[in-house]
């Protein structure tokens, strides 16, 4: 055993590696938790962190190193045996029944039964323990699906820590939940650390790191760089390590700031007139001119997703009235909103974004293909033509063009889609939440790319639920709350706290009403 | 001149397989090849060619004239099956295409091409009515196409009043039992119909819009693929193979069936896309493949009669031959196989994320 390997050490994992063809996803690589502490396993994307798990919850089998839990060499081929050792992963998404109950979803896989029929009270019991371990207030006999995304996170977390977990692994658990939720979500996990579980913490939201975890070990290019004590390490340096550049380089990366830009004057590309829609967002304005990147704030399901719906017709106004560059026009589906050059990444790239099965060009090609229609195909040298061009300027990491888009790491995936919509040349460009669940180092590129694309003068609409980004990309920021428009800042307004402030405001007139 | 024929097959046939290995065409043409293999070593006569008034007979002949029809169905299937659909339909689509084309022909003594021609728009509507219930209303395709499968049938048989209906028109005749450049016309009808559809689908946009509707629906739509239309066209062009398959089917007994014409033969069709290696989810889809597969399915049925495997059984083989196969495509069940029966130089295939392989196999499987 190596010499550093501490006294409490509930994981300990050494030289560890894991190739796959053409890729050394991980090499040599060493991970140490001990019980009663959380952990942050930072990097970025194609780091190894994901690998890492993977190979911990029996998902891949590894190709050299040991991994030991409470000092047992543990060899999990399966998540359901990496279970039985103790080992209880919650993913970023909700990997649960929607049309079950909450007891069902806890228990799933492993009811308690008397001769092949399950004990329902006793369903209910163990659930019910589950939710009060964790000082929630729920009835577990309700459907999954109707509740919010964070209870259904906290089920989640129940049913991993149902089984006698030692060590609980959270991928990203957080990038679907808005501010309040993620407290709760942190009490319960400081509780579980009370208890001395050991926690491995996966995100990419640095505050996070710093207000929940003990420790952290940074992982490059699927190698070991360190472990620190989060005290220890100032968040510059964390931004060094990861992306294996100098604490000056980061700085002067961070402190870049479009701030108040030159605003366009000038005629709106698009102009919202009283537009909504029942059950989505309640009718508002919004104008947007070319060369300005318009910020659309708020909490989760303040109705920022909605409108950018509305725009790009995925969803249909039923009051209002749309005008692209002065012209009337009416957007009843994502094909028409293409044919007056809007563009539009949606915010759950899995789900709404990748054609997950086909090739890097054909995602790239596809709305391009789209807006020319069926018959008048691109030729080969064309599409090659734009994909060398996407590839290189947007710096997606490939061997080729060939590569499934399913098998790129998320920010890389997420750069394609913006190759995708930047191939037709739109004159606006509808980003809702191009930054969840990627990398910092691709996160200060997707920003540098907006403002290289507002001084081209595209007019940009940036969804985002960290507000950071919001101020530092946005010229404007219209201010969302309870699905209405609540305010609008501009310029040197825009800071975090006023953003903040007008969302409490609206709060508190709500309240008074 | 009999070993010679058998020398000229193997020869043309085992580069064939060592060029497409890399493809997803691969493993049902090695499984044909073997079957093929089994028969050259146990059934006396099955490679057996004899040239009879300047067209070829023999067992291989009879393989390519009745896998025609199958191969017309299993094309229109393959569009369908790539948008993540199915149609259930295609089996009593062709019985109204009989029954169509015989009372056209004998009760309203239409010319064959006027017949034909009105049988297969008929055929083709069908498949714009699955289309539409499917991309327009949006029923499962499993239900939609259903409705038609029970109703189709009926039709058939309000159609031609209840009865089989016989003709001896010559070109309608033609249609399963003549022969054009020394093949079966069912075959060369197929590989036609083959052409064109590769054309359509690879010589436009049409392919990426189908596998892109039938891997993410909801994000094609977000791209401005229009899935509907994607989805109807599949339908229709299902519709219209059908027809093609039933004017064959009808063309071999020289009469309208209505009861009988193309049962199970939806059935048949989606085995011989999946064998092909299209899958059921729909995404990628592998024309050449289905071609294939229906090759491979009617083999099959040949080498049951071949050797006298009572018709009331031969499904049982039948199924265990298709079991094989679907084992063979699929990666888990290769890298199980060689972890339990290891070769001396395997590589580590077994813990290769799927993926990626896929993505191997993939590469250069045009069609």
């Amino acid at each position: 055993m190596s010499p550093q390997s501490p006294k409490n050490a509930l994981l300990e994992i050494r030289g560890l590696s894991k190739s796959f063809p053409g890729v050394r996803a991980l090499e040599g690589v060493d991970f140490t938790v001990r019980s009663g502490e959380v952990h942050a396993l930072m990097g970025e994307n194609g780091a190894g962190k994901s690998t890492l798990i993977k190979v911990l919850t029996g998902v891949y089998e590894r190709d050299a190193g040991e991994v030991r839990l409470d000092g047992n060499v543990i060899h999990p081929r399966s998540p359901r045996e990496a279970e039985a050792s103790g080992i209880s992963t919650v993913y970023q998404e909700v990997n649960l029944i929607p049309d079950l109950s909450v007891a069902e979803n806890i228990c799933l896989g492993r009811q308690p039964v008397t001769f092949g029929k399950i004990r329902w009270g006793a369903i209910k019991q163990r659930a019910k323990r589950a939710i009060e371990r964790l000082e929630l207030d729920l009835d577990v006999s309700r459907q999954l699906s109707s509740c919010s995304l964070a209870i259904q996170q906290m089920v989640a977390l129940a049913r991993a820590i149902d089984v006698s977990a030692k060590l609980l692994i959270l991928d990203e658990p957080t990038s679907s939940l808005d501010e309040r939720e993620v407290a709760e979500l942190f009490k319960v996990v400081r509780k579980l650390k009370g208890e001395g579980m050991g926690i491995v913490f996966v995100t990419h939201f640095m505050d996070q790191v710093y207000s929940l975890t003990d420790r952290i070990t940074v992982l490059r290019n699927g190698r070991f760089v360190g472990e620190y004590p989060t005290a220890e390490l100032p968040r510059i340096e964390l931004v060094a390590r990861m992306i294996g550049k100098d604490v000056k380089e980061v700085e002067a990366l961070e402190k870049r700031h479009p701030g108040t830009g030159s605003i366009q004057a000038g005629e709106p590309f698009l102009s919202l007139k009283n537009v909504g829609r029942k059950g989505s967002v309640a009718p508002l304005d919004l104008s947007i001119r070319p060369g300005e990147v318009v910020g659309l704030a708020g909490l989760l399901g303040s109705g920022r997703t909605e409108t950018a719906r509305l725009i790009f017709g995925v969803d249909k106004a039923d009051s209002g009235e749309m005008l692209v560059e002065g012209k009337s026009a009416v957007i009843h589906a994502p094909r028409t909103a293409m044919k007056y050059r809007i563009a539009f990444t949606a915010e759950n790239r899995k789900v709404d974004g990748i054609i997950p099965n086909l090739s890097i060009r054909e995602n790239i090609v596809l709305a391009l293909q789209a807006s020319k229609g069926a018959w008048k195909k691109l030729s080969r040298a064309k599409q090659d033509e734009r994909l060398e061009r996407f590839i290189k300027a947007l710096r997606i990491k490939t061997p080729g063009p060939e590569q499934l888009i399913k098998n790129l790491s998320g920010g890389n995936q997420q750069k394609v889609l913006l190759a995708r919509w930047l191939a037709t040349e739109p004159k606006l460009f509808i980003l809702d939440e191009p930054t969840r669940g990627i990398d910092v180092g691709a996160k200060a590129e997707i920003e540098k790319l907006i403002e290289s694309l507002r001084k081209e003068g595209l007019a940009i609409i940036f969804i985002s639920s960290e507000l950071e980004e919001v101020v530092r990309t946005s010229q404007r920021v219209v201010i969302m709350r309870d699905r209405r428009k609540v305010g609008e800042l501009s310029g040197a307004e825009i800071t975090e706290q006023a953003i903040m402030g007008k969302i409490a405001v609206a709060a508190a007139e709500e309240s008074h009403a | 001149m009999h070993s010679l024929t058998h020398i000229i097959f193997w020869v043309l046939f085992a580069p064939l397989l060592a060029f497409t290995r890399k493809q997803r065409i691969f493993w049902p043409l090695l499984a044909l090849g073997l079957l093929l293999l089994f028969n050259e070593l146990f059934t006396p006569g099955f490679f057996d060619l004899e040239v009879r008034d300047g067209h070829l007979y023999g067992t291989l002949v009879d393989i390519l004239k009745h896998g025609g029809q199958m191969m017309l169905l299993a094309l229109g299937m393959t569009l369908v099956i790539a948008t993540g659909g199915v149609d259930l339909s295609v089996g009593a689509v062709m019985a109204v295409a009989g029954a169509v084309v015989a009372q056209a022909a004998v009760a309203h003594q239409q010319s064959a091409w006027v017949a034909m021609i009105f049988a297969l728009a008929v055929c083709t509507l069908l498949g714009a009515w699955n289309g539409l219930l499917v991309a327009g209303i949006g029923i499962q395709p499993i239900v939609a196409t259903l409705i038609l499968m029970v109703a189709g049938r009926g039709m058939a048989q309000l159609i031609s009043g209840g009865q089989i209906i016989n003709f001896d028109n010559p070109t309608l005749v033609y249609l399963a039992n003549g022969y054009s450049l020394g093949l079966p016309f069912t075959c060369v009808l197929a590989l036609v119909v083959l052409g064109l559809t590769y054309a359509l689908t690879r010589g436009t946009a049409l392919g990426l819009f189908i596998e892109s509707v039938g891997d993410n629906a909801v994000a094609s739509r977000y791209s401005g693929v229009n899935d509907r239309f994607v989805k109807f066209t599949v339908y229709l062009f299902a519709g219209f193979c059908a027809g093609l398959a039933g004017l064959v089917a009808a063309s071999n007994i020289k009469s309208a069936d209505a009861n009988h014409a193309g049962l199970y033969a939806e059935l048949d069709a989606i085995l011989a896309v999946v064998v092909g290696g299209t899958a059921l989810a729909g995404g990628r889809f592998y024309l050449l493949g289905s071609i294939v597969g229906a090759l491979l399915i009617q083999t099959l049925t040949t080498t049951m009669y071949a050797r006298n495997v009572s018709a009331d059984i031969a499904p049982v083989p039948k199924a265990l031959v298709i079991i094989a196969v679907c084992l063979l495509q699929s990666e888990k069940a290769r890298s199980y196989f060689t972890r339990v029966f290891p070769r001396k130089k395997s590589p580590v295939a077994s813990e290769e994320p799927s993926g990626a392989t896929a993505e191997k196999l993939n590469v250069g499987a045009g069609l």
